[in-house]
């Protein structure tokens, strides 16, 4: 949940729309450390490139807000193996979720398209945490209303199983098998100061930093 | 802020930054090929206008639709209103109909407020009399953001006839909890007599204020609410307080021109000011619609007050959040 604010911000948007950073989970688990983060992230730049014909018309959309700053880094991997840039962008996908009656209204994250648009493209969605599947649902709708993708693929850092939707990842880090009472937390530098992947049992009191990256 | 939005002065800082965030999110919307959101689908909202009005009542339905929702749109003029039927049953007939907001425009002030509390649903003031027009206020406060980068320490003009303007109140309100600085300009019998006790300063002398300006926003001699003489002559007013191309010269390069319409070209702004490239005045119309849809979906999108809880954290959100984490 992104709570107030920033006091003395101007405005979210222009300090980047970022939540406060979560802290890690209290006596959670680290499963993955920064450099596995970086080797995964490698290697599925690499089944991108190998899937895709070398990444032409690859155009990887992160979801936020932790998907934002992974497009970009497989963005910058693509670009490295083969010399050739992969446009990255954001999808928000707060205006397409299921559960927008459940809750009080959220903060809309922000969608930043890149200018090459996404029509005839292979769009590559990038999420950090793969769950029940229901926001990679919400991102296909919003897709949909932006452009026609030749092609849609899904690429996750973590799979942690308990899909509700026939959704499947193309490209996944880690598959990590979990109890429904478990969090999976996603810690990376861009949003919380340090790269990190961590399971713990959800604190029943505090629930709210760990949400984000439990979807 | 609390299930309604009837007052600028409900929005604290967080509130209106929310507003405005989410409505530089929804303006993108506006470029797309599909200019339509599905969040609230299957929501009622229903136009209820007392008195006449262009471009709110097309901006609210604009922003309604845009975000899926069904708009029921109702003018006085030809309903049972002209049949003696109060604003209460009026209220009360529309919601048994199912609807989930009511944004009303009235020429009483407080009439929004009252309805607010017959009705289950959201109420949105689109304009209620002298008092406000919070809507107006946040569009007026998204365009300086867009135009100028900031809000908070901006020096705001707003000239003419404060006396029976909802605008100009809505914007003293929210433009001074968001940082920035208002002087009000006018002939000393168009300004409330409450005046000093508004956050701004007051100043008789347009000329003298036009260089400490970074907006200035002309408000429209407003000939239906006038039963007195409040000046001797249309030309004498125009003379002294309108906006022509010489005063306009008088700003800062960087300023710009704000007008909420409808303008009377030639009375309180020049024909040549309004179609300058410091006028924001087309732009005004657009960014309305997005701030409306980011209105609406505060609103009305959740299980309850987005802004309430955003700014606080009520308890209900740490349940539902618990609740999510349990899914």
């Amino acid at each position: 949940m992104t709570h107030a604010l920033q006091p003395g911000a101007e405005s979210a948007s222009a300090a980047g729309t970022r939540p406060a950073r979560s802290a890690p989970l209290p006596g959670g688990k680290i499963v993955l450390e920064p450099d596995e983060i970086s080797r995964a992230l490698t290697r599925i730049a690499h089944e991108i490139l190998e899937r895709t014909n070398g990444g032409a018309d690859v155009v990887l959309l992160g979801i936020p807000t932790r998907g934002v700053p992974l497009a970009r880094r497989l963005g910058t991997k693509l670009a490295q193996v083969e010399g050739r840039p992969a446009p990255a962008g954001s999808l928000d996908i707060t205006m397409y979720r299921d559960d927008l009656r459940l809750r009080p209204a959220r903060k809309l994250g922000h969608t930043a398209v890149p200018s090459s648009g996404i029509d005839g493209k292979t769009v590559v969605l990038v999420d950090d945490v793969l769950y029940s599947g229901r926001t990679v649902r919400a991102a296909l709708d919003a897709l949909s209303d932006i452009g026609r993708p030749r092609a849609v693929q899904l690429a996750v850092l973590v799979d942690r199983g308990h899909r509700e939707l026939p959704i499947r990842a193309d490209y996944v880090g880690k598959n990590l098998p979990t109890s429904q009472r478990e969090l999976v937390q996603v810690l990376l530098t861009e949003t919380d100061g340090q790269d990190a992947v961590i399971v713990g049992l959800s604190p029943a009191g505090a629930p709210g930093q760990a949400v984000e990256a439990s979807r | 802020m609390k299930r309604h939005l009837i007052s600028a002065a409900d929005l604290s800082r967080d509130d209106a930054l929310l507003i405005l965030d989410t409505a530089e999110e929804l303006a993108q919307v506006a470029d797309r090929p599909i200019r339509k959101l599905p969040t609230l689908r299957g929501r009622t909202v229903v136009n209820l206008f007392y008195e006449d009005s262009t471009r709110t009542r097309i901006s609210f339905e604009a922003a309604a639709k845009r975000l899926s929702a069904d708009v029921i749109n109702f003018s006085a003029k030809g309903s049972s209103v002209a049949k003696g039927e109060s604003l209460k049953d009026t209220a009360l007939t529309l919601e048994a109909m199912g609807s989930d907001a009511v944004v009303i425009r009235h020429p009483a002030s407080g009439a929004p407020h009252r309805l607010a509390g017959w009705v289950r649903g959201s109420v949105v003031n689109a304009g209620d009399g002298t008092h406000e027009h919070p809507t107006q206020a946040l569009l007026d406060a998204f365009t300086m953001r867009r135009r100028l980068g900031r809000i908070d320490g901006l020096r705001v003009t707003i000239v003419g006839d404060v006396l029976h303007s909802r605008v100009a109140r809505s914007n003293v309100l929210l433009l001074h909890t968001l940082g920035a600085e208002v002087t009000l300009v006018a002939p000393p019998t168009l300004l409330p007599v409450a005046v000093s006790a508004w956050p701004c300063e007051v100043s008789y002398d347009l000329s003298g204020t036009l260089p400490k300006s970074d907006v200035v926003m002309m408000l429209r001699v407003q000939a239906e609410r006038m039963s007195a003489a409040y000046f001797p002559t249309v030309r004498e007013y125009s003379r002294r307080y309108g906006l022509d191309a010489e005063r306009m010269a008088l700003l800062p390069d960087h300023a710009i021109v704000m007008h909420p319409g409808p303008m009377n070209r030639g009375v309180e702004i020049a024909a040549e000011v309004a179609d300058s490239p410091r006028s924001t005045i087309v732009e005004q119309v657009a960014n309305g619609v997005s701030v409306r849809m980011a209105v609406l979906y505060l609103l009305l999108s959740g299980a309850g007050p987005a802004l309430d809880e955003i700014g606080t954290g009520s308890p209900a959100a740490t349940e539902a959040e618990i609740a999510e984490v349990a899914r």
